[in-house]
């Protein structure tokens, strides 16, 4: 069978399941949007910029576990889309992008719209790909979805010439893929297992602690059991929210800079830590010679590069978070039906009422105000309204961090934020790639003021699609978390964060034909949110916030996670804050 | 445990023969930060794999690191410290050095002495051809300083295992412990070589 190298790439997007796709044509890619024109089957979303598609793919894959995909052109469209590449690597978001490229005889040329793609997304993709020969399409695209999907999850990048989309070349579509140089390692060692099962019934004060990697291998259930059987407390990271449920008796919720008190200082005493597809990220650890100090650390992950990459571990497993969880499970019925040591079982009573008295000393507490908005009393509400049933999507921020601590979580992947890299800008294009994935559930973009601007036109692309995402912005004026971090780091001395001078949030809602709503008294907080909730399209809730108000628990860069600042710092405090800032 | 003196590790790397690849290591170590001494590429005997001989700079903590994200890459096959093992390590140079007739004699006497080759030859200077390990190379540069060297080009190093087996294990293996004292090789005995 012969066919245009455009309808083997959609061809084979058929092929591999995809139903969505996200992107914006351009002179590169028409040969596609021209089979497009009359190819069934495959819904096309126009985003209004690059990066958009690209978190739009991002928030599809979260919340579907499938591979998210992105069309766009070349040079800058494909120059746009770094950002988001970059911000999938991190976060392991398996998708698939493709770009548009110059005919293969102008490569080189300095040609229009032409720019070195594939070196460009080199270090900001799992793997990536050129395919010059048109009998390359089929193979190259089987495996980038592959690639993108299996072993630690990632993006992909594809490069498509358009003399190849236009060209015709035989159509196979290969059923396997075979690669010599990739195999993950699903199953962990089984000794390394049942040396873990011992530890972990050994330890008086275990921690769990929890990222994105039991997310993106569906192991929550394991992770429940593992800790509900070993009376394990669990804390999670920001990329793992909702693997956990909050309110379980054994959560400790978040950990890390902006992490509860009792999740910090468990791990901080813990005498086991089992880091089960976390990477011991800096804002987790702090200062990393003072985190767990004297714990015996199990680490879980797919990835043999996470492991003592910061933290040296001492029961390292290679593995898939949930068959090794499920392993680990079994390791430690078996060792407990030989009795666990009774001293053991003692000393996690006692690990558990400490935990309890860290709980009540310095639970996660605000000043309420009258008159004022507080930003997590809007959280709060919207996790009351919800249930803990939305799906919930962040942009960065002040406001992402008060989304982590004070909403409610009950489900994977019902969260999406950008965690690795910290993208502003993320929100609003990412909940409409969720919305897309599921079109009869109340996605609710969590957003910044600055950082829903870096992306507002994408309302233009949900007002098109219907796609009915409730955005609530926590509009404070300026760039909250820079602010708070130059109030008790930098002395008061505030520099370029205001953004009191708009725009109107509501006018601008309404100018893309979505609809929306001002609160700007705590008592407009309930009526606005369940009048967002219950209208049928897109809607910008523009919550006029506490300008001063700051994210706590707070550990200042580089310091250690015992030293947390718990609420607004007095001089002194601040002093030494300032001293124990080390540059990042 | 682990060494942490920063030490000179030489790692073997067979990678997929495709466009980019040499890229995507030469950009691993840029990213991450890595000291690269020195790198060389050639075809194995498939035609389809290439193999690298790279001289990194680290302590056990990096070495391991750089061996894991090497092996992360997914055009890479297989990653071995020679390190670790038994093995020969060659470097070439060219270098073109001032031949007075005054020194013309000396300076083929120290190629003698090196077992150099001249491979050109002009009224005023000498191109000779040098191989050997790094103290070897090193030391014939030295010599030849004092004459005034023109030009100078060195391959990079190359390295392979000792003995009768071929001893590209995969990184794999060795990951999720932590590595410890070299095995005894079971044919120490044909791990005779010559130190010239």
């Amino acid at each position: 069978m012969k066919l245009t190298g455009a309808r083997i790439f959609l061809e084979c997007l058929k092929r591999e399941g995809v139903d969505v796709l996200f992107g914006l044509p351009g002179g590169a890619v028409l040969p596609i949007y021209d089979a497009l024109y009359d190819f069934a089957g495959l819904r096309h979303i126009l985003v209004r910029q690059e990066a958009a598609a690209g978190h739009a793919a991002e928030g599809y894959a979260r919340t579907t576990g499938k591979v998210g995909v992105a069309l766009v052109t070349s040079g800058p469209a494909a120059t746009n889309l770094v950002t988001a590449l970059q911000d999938a690597y991190m976060d392991s978001m398996p998708i698939v992008a493709f770009t548009g490229q110059v005919p293969t005889h102008l490569i080189g040329n300095d040609a229009f719209q032409e720019a070195d793609n594939v070196g460009i997304t080199r270090p900001c993709t799992k793997h990536n790909f050129l395919v010059k020969d048109g009998t390359d399409l089929g193979p190259t695209i089987k495996e980038a979805f592959y690639l993108a999907a299996t072993g630690r999850p990632g993006p992909v990048h594809v490069d498509l010439p358009k003399d190849v989309l236009v060209k015709e070349w035989s159509f196979e579509y290969p059923d396997k893929v075979h690669l010599r140089s990739y195999n993950p390692t699903y199953d962990g060692h089984p000794g390394q297992i049942k040396k873990a099962a011992r530890a972990i019934l050994k330890a008086k004060r275990p921690v769990l602690y929890v990222g994105g990697g039991v997310i993106s291998s569906d192991a929550s259930e394991e992770v429940r059991r593992l800790a509900e059987t070993t009376q394990t407390p669990v804390t999670t990271t920001l990329m793992g929210l909702g693997a956990f449920p909050s309110d379980h008796p054994l959560s400790l919720e978040m950990l890390g800079m902006h992490g509860t008190y009792y999740a910090n200082m468990a791990v901080h005493h813990s005498d086991c830590l089992i880091a089960v597809g976390a990477r011991f990220d800096d804002r987790v650890t702090g200062k990393v010679e003072m985190f767990a100090p004297s714990a015996e650390i199990i680490h879980i992950d797919i990835d043999p590069s996470s492991i003592s990459k910061n933290i040296q571990v001492h029961i390292p497993i290679v593995g898939d978070c949930r068959r090794v969880l499920a392993r680990l499970i079994k390791e430690v019925e078996a060792e407990t039906q030989q009795g666990v040591p009774s001293l053991a079982r003692e000393a996690r009573k006692q690990w558990h009422e400490q935990i309890a008295r860290w709980k009540a000393e310095f639970p996660l507490r605000y000043d309420w105000d009258d008159e004022v908005i507080k930003p997590e009393y809007v959280i709060q509400e919207i996790s009351n309204l919800t249930r803990g049933e939305a799906l919930i999507v962040t942009g960065v921020g002040q406001h992402q961090m008060w989304a982590a601590q004070y909403y409610r979580f009950k489900h994977p992947r019902a969260w999406c934020t950008s965690g690795g890299l910290g993208t502003m800008g993320y929100g609003l294009p990412t909940a409409m790639g969720v919305q897309a994935a599921h079109p009869d559930k109340l996605v609710v973009n969590i957003d910044g003021d600055g950082s829903f601007q870096m992306n507002s036109q994408e309302l233009a692309t949900v007002y098109e699609n219907r796609l009915p995402v409730k955005t609530v912005i926590i509009n404070n004026g300026c760039h909250g978390m820079v602010r708070q971090w130059q109030e008790i780091i930098y002395k008061e001395r505030y520099c370029s964060i205001d953004l009191s001078a708009g725009p109107d949030f509501v006018k601008l809602a309404e100018a893309y034909g979505c609809v929306g709503i001002r609160a700007t008294k705590p008592s407009e907080v309930v009526p606005a949110l369940e009048k967002a909730f219950s209208t049928p399209g897109p809607v910008v809730v523009d919550m006029v916030v506490d300008r001063e108000e700051n994210v706590f628990p707070m550990v200042p860069a580089g310091g250690a996670n015992k030293d947390m600042i718990l609420e607004r710092p007095g001089k002194e405090a601040k002093a030494k804050a300032a001293r124990s800032q080390t540059g990042f | 445990m682990l060494n942490n003196e920063p030490q000179k590790h030489t790692i073997a790397v067979l990678v997929e023969n495709r466009f980019g690849v040499l890229s995507r290591v030469a950009g691993l170590f840029s990213a991450r930060g890595y000291n690269i001494e020195s790198l060389s590429v050639g075809e194995t005997l498939d035609p389809t794999v290439s193999r690298m001989t790279l001289v990194v700079r680290g302590d056990a903590f990096v070495i391991e690191q750089v061996i894991k994200q090497l092996h992360k890459l997914i055009d890479v096959i297989k990653v071995t410290d020679l390190t670790e093992e038994n093995h020969v390590e060659r470097e070439m140079i060219l270098v073109k050095v001032n031949a007075e007739p005054t020194s013309r004699a000396e300076i083929l006497r120290i190629a003698d002495i090196f077992r150099a080759k001249v491979v050109d030859v002009t009224p005023a200077t000498y191109t000779l051809e040098a191989t050997g390990d790094e103290s070897k190379v090193t030391a014939i540069v030295e010599l030849l300083r004092p004459f005034g060297i023109q030009e100078l080009v060195r391959t990079g190093k190359v390295a392979i295992a000792r003995g009768a087996k071929a001893r590209l294990r995969r990184a794999g293996e060795t990951l999720g412990k932590v590595r410890g004292p070299v095995p005894e090789s079971k044919e120490a005995v044909r791990d005779i070589g010559f130190e010239d």
